[in-house]
């Protein structure tokens, strides 16, 4: 919890891995959204869920940000359980997300969602403050943001009010606006869709960036198999709210059942 | 238990009254998505119709029904489809809340401006069917319901089975429900969207005449008010009903009419309790279903499966403004408003000063509602509850310690922000529509059951309040008093520029716009919401003991009742919810408005009288306008300026300024191009 905290005082004779999420189930009146899946996923790896729509794979996501509750199931993070917290808490404990349907905060500038996010974070500012002292940003808070901006490539786009982006930039929005909260963990909802080549390019090297430089472990939900082998050491694949394979990334797309479920091949 | 079965009983017409209302109001619902709060207007206009026509023009029975209810009660509900609800079909709920709003503020004024505003006593019962215990069962016994209970009683047995059967088992109803989810969506499975919409409009509205005509008998005169206050009793069983079921709806309205019948029989009569719980034991019911009512709270919009084929809303022209514009434009505000404060204090007679008090007092109230509506989201309701706890504890702690108004002034701010804790902590977990219900019916907890209590508001004559006296200033002279109000007004909107403009606006924003995103990134909407809520009913607690410090006494009736508030509301809402000026504007214009238009009005007269020998013609059409349209003119005028904000949410006063803003951006722009143009023709070869 304390911003001072320093990761790379990980004791490494503790294997537990940073997120382990155990017989997650969730029902939608008669649809069985997600049948007793688990996964785990251990400090700075990328992990790739994919799967055809509709199989449960932003579901997944959203019982373990928080934004729903699963039926059954355990999720301990970083030595913690999230079954009873918020998306708040999660968020607080270092839990950030970007959403498939882009949710940015309309009317405010590029600049302010970062800002937001860091005020969010670091507790700094309330009514007091406001009220009674400056609400401005100080030197170390612009310098936070400038290097997510920087990042991301969003400096000549900082003042543009976020609705009148594309929604490539869009997506890096939200990207930095989660990377502001200083997450150990990155969940990304579809990153690279309705991206163009250039796009998807840009949004791969950020992450790249970001996992050497914080390292990051990021959940990615992803259509792209490109980008998937690219980023990703580790899929899951889920269909029908079911996982049905999991393992390193060139195996699992080699395997033939994921082809037929997934990507459909009839080669 | 043989008593309480009987009182059980004898709150069944009560129950009818209650079931009839709320299960018009959840057809208006199921069928147009919109909460109509102007489903007493509609009523008022139904019975008020009938009340002309049956008592003053002594016309028929039947035919004054007939005409009342199934002519003018489905045309006002065709007409209000056709000219405003059609275009809002794909808006959003709170924003046909507040046009309804607008709406029950219009229209009874419509009505007596056609009618008279004169008190239209004993309104005149639908129908004459004999007393139970001389047709029904022999007579001495112990129920024994009156003609009107009787009817009532029928005619809503007959609307529930009839709507049942509607919804449940005809095609037209499937219809009405269909439109409602997404009017396009049923339009591509070959439904007449419009023509459906239109029929669903005209029956709610027809229900709504129903029920104006039947309730307007209980109360000793015709007036909207109390329609509308007994419609708000009734929501407690839309509640129930979750605002779709409507025998679930019947059943509860029955339920909360037995319960009150109950209450009031076996409470021991000139208790506290039974004052107050009678009269405010629906509001109670409402706001206990409404915080504890599974359900309610994660009920979120309807959204149209359709809403993704929309072209995306015109980008909001970033108006974000230079330096220039925005240090003219301040210093035009400074400029004008000393001017205007110049022009108050040497040139205004005390009559229009009082106006011009009143209104910059009224204007820190205002800024409450932009705290709470504007920068928090939260549509309030009770902001004039929360300025009367002010008020009232300004006056109470004066009488009780004799402490100085300034000082009893700031405990009243501080005593409305607790209330306002206490108020939010339950009620900002509700969404949109919710909330705002969940605030009426605190407001009219606090009127029915707090302001009778002579430890609240002092009894029956308010209790007095002095004017401050501070160093070598008297504030009993009104023109201290403006430059002291003014003052005051200024810093809590400096304050409330640097709230909006802080951490916490913008936290505010955040969940307003996205509150998933706004979780995701660890801001507890809760926590900021609640923080609004109380600084928004600290503001109007300290406006409160400044209005009632200016008029002398602490009065409720006067300054305070809920539907006064719901009227200011309606005018900030327009003006624009987000904005410092539309505040302050809306303020003077609500007292300044009437007065005007009363000089207006009167002038006719006044000439008619100075010219006796004026040509008839003249005198026939100068003698229509009357002085006393100036109030409901004003309230038709407020009651429309709400029905903007479907298209301008932000407000008439902030779309102009950004209009004007962009125009004259681009206009610069232009102006820089031609300048940029002429003088590279001047010059080619340095550019070369």
């Amino acid at each position: 919890m304390s911003p001072t905290a320093d990761s790379t005082e990980q004791p490494t004779e503790q294997p537990a891995p940073l997120l382990q999420a155990s017989g997650i189930s969730k029902r939608f009146a008669g649809l069985m959204a997600l049948a007793d899946v688990s996964i785990q996923v251990e400090a700075g790896e990328t992990v790739a869920v994919i799967g055809p729509n509709g199989a449960g794979k932003s579901t997944l996501f959203n019982c373990l940000s928080g934004v729903l509750r699963a039926d059954r199931g355990t999720v301990t993070f970083d030595g913690q359980r999230l079954e009873s917290l918020s998306p708040t808490q999660r968020s607080r404990l270092g839990i950030a997300r970007t959403f498939q349907r882009i949710e940015l905060f309309g009317g405010m500038t590029v600049r302010d969602h970062l800002m937001v996010a860091d005020r969010a974070r670091s507790g700094r500012g309330g009514l007091w403050s406001d009220l009674f002292r400056s609400s401005k940003p100080t030197e170390e808070e612009h310098a936070r943001c400038q290097a997510v901006l920087d990042l991301l490539g969003l400096d000549e786009v900082q003042d543009r009010s976020a609705d009148s982006l594309s929604l490539g930039k869009g997506r890096l929005v939200e990207l930095g606006r989660a990377l502001m909260c200083e997450p150990k963990l990155l969940f990304l909802d579809e990153p690279s869709s309705g991206l163009d080549r250039n796009e998807t390019e840009e949004m791969s090297l950020a992450l790249e960036t970001v996992q050497r430089e914080h390292g990051t472990a990021v959940v990615l939900i992803e259509h792209d198999v490109p980008m998937v082998q690219r980023l990703a050491t580790r899929i899951y694949v889920l269909d029908y709210g079911s996982l049905i394979a999991s393992g390193n990334t060139q195996e699992v797309l080699q395997d033939e059942v994921v082809r037929a479920a997934y990507l459909g091949v009839a080669t | 238990m043989v008593d309480l079965l009987e009182y059980a009983v004898r709150g069944i017409p009560t129950g009818c009254v209650f079931a009839l209302l709320a299960v018009g109001l959840v057809l208006t619902y199921k069928t147009s998505g919109v909460f109509n709060l102007a489903f007493a207007a509609q009523a008022y206009t139904s019975a008020a119709v009938f009340y002309v026509l049956r008592k003053e023009q002594e016309w028929p029975l039947f035919w004054s029904a007939f005409i009342a209810i199934v002519i003018v009660g489905p045309a006002l509900g065709l007409l209000l489809e056709r000219v405003l609800f059609r275009h809002l079909r794909g808006a959003g709920s709170l924003a046909k809340m507040v046009t309804s709003l607008g709406l029950l503020i219009a229209i009874p004024e419509v009505v007596k401006l056609f009618f008279g505003s004169d008190a239209k006593s004993n309104p005149p019962p639908l129908w004459y069917v004999r007393r139970t215990d001389e047709w029904l069962w022999p007579q001495g016994s112990k129920f024994v319901f009156d003609a009107g209970q009787v009817t009532t009683i029928l005619s809503t047995l007959v609307v529930v089975l009839g709507l049942t059967v509607l919804f449940r088992y005809t095609n037209l109803g499937l219809r009405m429900r269909a439109v409602v989810e997404s009017s396009r969506l049923a339009e591509l499975n070959g439904v007449n969207a419009e023509r459906v919409s239109m029929a669903s409009w005209m029956l709610s509205s027809m229900l709504a005449g129903l029920a104006g005509v039947l309730v307007a008998p209980l109360f000793a005169s015709l007036n909207p008010i109390d329609l509308f206050t007994l419609l708000v009793a009734a929501l407690a069983a839309t509640v129930v009903g979750g605002l779709s079921s409507i025998p679930l709806t019947f059943i509860g309205a029955i339920g909360l009419g037995m319960l009150q019948a109950v209450l009031a029989g076996s409470l021991p009569t000139n208790s506290v309790l039974a004052t107050g719980l009678r009269p405010g034991l629906p509001f109670l019911v409402l706001f206990a279903l409404l915080i504890f009512r599974p359900g309610l709270r994660s009920n979120s919009e309807m959204a149209d499966p359709l809403a993704t084929v929309d072209p995306p809303l015109p980008v909001p022209v970033a108006v974000s403004r230079p330096r220039w514009m925005s240090i003219s434009s301040r210093t035009v505000g400074v400029v004008a408003t000393m001017f205007g404060l110049l022009v108050s204090w040497f040139v205004l007679d005390g009559f229009w000063l009082a106006i011009v008090i009143s209104g910059v007092v009224l204007g820190v109230i205002m800024l409450s509602l932009t705290v709470v509506t504007g920068i928090g989201g939260m549509l309030s309701l009770a902001q004039a509850s929360l300025a009367a706890i002010g008020a009232f504890t300004t006056a109470q702690v004066v009488t009780a310690t004799g402490l100085p108004v300034l000082v009893a002034m700031l405990i009243g701010a501080a005593v409305a922000a607790a209330c306002g804790a206490l108020l939010a902590i339950p009620v900002v977990r509700l969404d949109g529509v919710y909330l705002a219900l969940g605030t009426l019916a605190f407001a009219l907890m606090f009127e029915s059951i707090l302001v009778p209590l002579s430890w609240v508001s002092g009894g029956s004559v308010p209790l007095a309040v002095p004017r401050p006296v501070i160093g070598p200033w008297d504030l009993a002279d009104d023109r201290y008093f403006l430059l002291f109000a003014a003052l005051c007004l200024t810093v809590i909107a400096l304050a409330v520029i640097r709230v909006r403009q802080g951490t916490t606006g913008r936290f505010l924003q955040a969940i307003q716009s996205s509150p998933t995103a706004a979780n995701s990134i660890g801001i507890s909407g809760g926590r900021s919401r609640i923080i609004a809520f109380t600084l928004a009913a600290g503001i109007a607690g300290f406006g409160g003991g400044l209005l009632a410090s200016f008029a002398g006494r602490a009065n409720y009736q006067a300054s305070f009742p809920y539907v006064v508030g719901l009227v200011w509301v309606a005018l900030v809402i327009s003006a624009g919810a987000r904005s410092i000026q539309a505040a302050v504007f809306s303020g003077i214009m609500f007292f300044l408005l009437p007065a005007t238009l009363n000089r207006v009005f009167s002038w006719p007269e006044n000439y008619l009288e100075a010219h006796q020998q004026a040509p008839e013609w003249m005198q026939n059409l100068l003698g229509l306008v009357q002085p006393n349209w100036a109030v409901p003119v004003s309230f038709i005028l407020f009651g429309i300026g709400a029905f903007t904000y479907a298209k301008h949410p932000e407000g008439i006063i902030e779309a102009q300024t950004n209009s004007s803003v962009t125009a004259v951006l681009l206009w610069t722009e232009r102006r820089k191009a031609k300048v940029d143009a002429t003088s590279s023709m001047d010059t080619p070869q340095v550019s070369a």
